[in-house]
């Protein structure tokens, strides 16, 4: 296996640009984030944060410092609602299952939307297998959240809503601020949870003027490193830990701190909002320039998601019809174009992206759909290379396909 | 949904970037399909076959991933020349192992391309007065998962359908 691997990244010798536009699933990490997480595994605050000797009360400042620089970006004042995890995946996780058992004498229904990511979903599901009554609602064809359909699901017995801010992977910012105040409405004691990875850093998301309960941030869907995220705790909400052992600085997650993945995540977090205005508005020409761009230039296109402003800044996600996905990522690849596909293949059926589905697209329109986000740190000539390459490489695909499967 | 990695061997790789015989035949004799856009797996066969029962040349076209591509590309590789009741006896097996080996999750490409070939061979010999005794009536393993795959997806199509209701 490992051979055959070689031999593929063999066959990307002599590129002339590459450029990564998979964001969604993992990130590169800029130099200077790097730089500033490196002092931290060997020179200083290596210790644990909360043993008594120095490089244990330089680990502890570190996180704390780190922890208040994250909070100050999400709208917080208070360094401990930032619960670190080692990712959003965890963060979501401890969001639901935490929630669930906190809240589960009070009631046993918990909403979410089709289109949540799978680390809501599927933990959805594990805890309608054990008792819980999940309602997921509805969205309509741009992926905006049925409004009525949640009013209609939250009462007395619901425990938590969780919503995601911005969509993971059609890009749809959703009216979270009426979500809330729609399920508060109906349950002042209903936890609302909301996903805001795709939200923080790339549209305007403050957890204090929303008044949401708990949300989830990641480090790399902002260029920081993998293995961190936190969970957003407003002070007063109950939510117990799913992990056991030993607890240091956070009380939600047991074990030891990764502090240098902590600074990382405060460094990539000040970074993006250091004229966050200016970062926004660049990420929002890029997408465009590389959505537009690819619909001047390829026919039977369809865009995935809303348009314009109500779409997260850095997300373009497209449908090519006739055009399997899996064999376009490949081809674009080999041509220094990475982009990820929204079906997988699993045994014998091409799975299509549940978001997909939800939003009514086809099957076959699901399975030519490629994903890609911008940052802050691509150029112009990165997106012009992306949209020499691309028509290409979808001409060559649907030479293959010919006639198959027309009509 | 989970994703797994996908190892291909050089072989597939370069069947992908360079298939052999792609294309539609304007003067196929026979021309046959298996799968299913909604599979995301889709293959035709076009054939041009002899008096003599021999296949002169084969092309293909193919909707689907690198897998599927490089298995279609090779099955007309494999069959040219050949008479039907040989090419009736190539396997899914043969198929992965002429491409040099195929993750496992795509071992259903192989089988699709030879579901299509014996359903090919199969048309061509329901226009004729006596079926040759070599062609059984049960259907075979390959053009079996075809029909399977197709069923399958039109089903869990039809009740992610319904699920949206």
């Amino acid at each position: 296996m490992i051979d055959n691997v070689r031999e593929l990244l063999r066959a990307h010798e002599g590129l002339k640009h590459e450029v990564y536009l998979d964001n969604e699933n993992s990130s590169f990490v800029p130099q200077e984030i790097v730089d500033a997480m490196l002092p931290y595994y060997s020179k200083s605050a290596y210790g644990n944060p909360t043993l008594t000797h120095k490089p244990g009360w330089e680990a502890f400042e570190t996180i704390m410092e780190s922890a208040q620089k994250i909070a100050a970006c999400m709208g917080s004042n208070v360094p401990e609602d930032v619960n670190f995890t080692p990712g959003d995946t965890e963060a979501n996780n401890l969001a639901l299952i935490g929630t669930a058992s906190a809240m589960k004498t009070r009631g046993k229904k918990i909403a979410i939307s089709e289109i949540e990511p799978l680390s809501v979903l599927h933990v959805a599901d594990m805890l309608q297998k054990q008792g819980f009554i999940i309602a997921k609602i509805p969205v309509n064809s741009e992926g905006f959240i049925d409004l009525e359909k949640l009013e209609n699901a939250v009462d007395k017995e619901t425990i938590l809503v969780s919503l995601s801010t911005v969509n993971q992977e059609i890009g749809t910012i959703e009216p979270i601020k009426q979500a809330l105040e729609t399920v508060k409405d109906k349950n002042p004691h209903t936890v609302f949870h909301t996903d805001a990875t795709d939200a923080y850093g790339k549209i305007p998301f403050n957890v204090q003027e929303m008044g949401v309960d708990l949300a989830t941030i990641s480090s790399y869907k902002i260029q920081g490193p993998r293995g961190i995220g936190a969970l957003y705790v407003k002070e007063g909400v109950n939510v117990e830990r799913i992990l056991e052992g030993q607890i240091g600085t956070q009380r939600l997650w047991p074990g030891v701190e990764n502090t240098p993945a902590i600074v990382g995540f405060a460094k990539a977090s000040e970074s993006v909002f250091e004229g966050f205005g200016d970062n926004v508005q660049r990420m929002q020409q890029l997408r465009d320039m590389l959505i537009e761009g690819i619909t001047e230039r390829i026919p039977d296109i369809k865009l995935n998601g809303p348009k314009g402003d109500k779409r997260g800044s850095d997300n373009a996600n497209i449908s090519f019809l006739r055009c399997e996905g899996e064999a376009l990522t490949i081809e674009l690849s080999l041509k220094g174009v990475y982009v990820s596909s929204g079906s997988a293949c699993t045994r014998r059926l091409l799975q299509p992206s549940h978001v997909l589905v939800a939003i009514g697209r086809k099957f076959d329109e699901a399975h030519g759909s490629i994903l890609m986000k911008v940052t802050r740190y691509h150029t112009e000539e990165d997106i012009n290379y992306v949209l020499e390459v691309f028509p290409k490489a979808v001409d060559r695909i649907r030479g293959i396909v010919g006639s198959t499967g027309v009509g | 949904m989970s994703r797994m990695p996908l190892p291909y061997n050089p072989k597939v790789l370069d069947l992908f970037r360079n298939p052999k015989n792609l294309g539609k035949m304007e003067d196929a004799t026979v021309v046959a399909v298996a799968g299913n856009p909604l599979c995301g797996d889709m293959i035709t066969f076009y054939l041009k076959i002899s008096d003599q029962d021999v296949i002169e040349k084969a092309t293909f076209e193919s909707y689907g991933c690198a897998a599927n591509i490089a298995t279609s590309s090779i099955v007309t590789e494999m069959i040219k020349g050949l008479r039907l009741e040989d090419a009736w006896k190539v396997s899914w097996k043969s198929v992965t192992e002429a491409v040099g080996g195929l993750p496992s999750v795509k071992f259903h490409c192989g089988i699709l391309a030879v579901g299509a070939l014996k359903r090919a061979i199969r048309k061509y010999y329901k226009d004729k007065a006596a079926p040759p005794k070599w062609l059984q009536d049960e259907i075979s393993f390959e053009e079996k998962q075809a029909l399977e795959e197709e069923e399958l997806a039109k089903l869990v199509s039809k009740r992610m359908k319904m699920e949206e209701k």
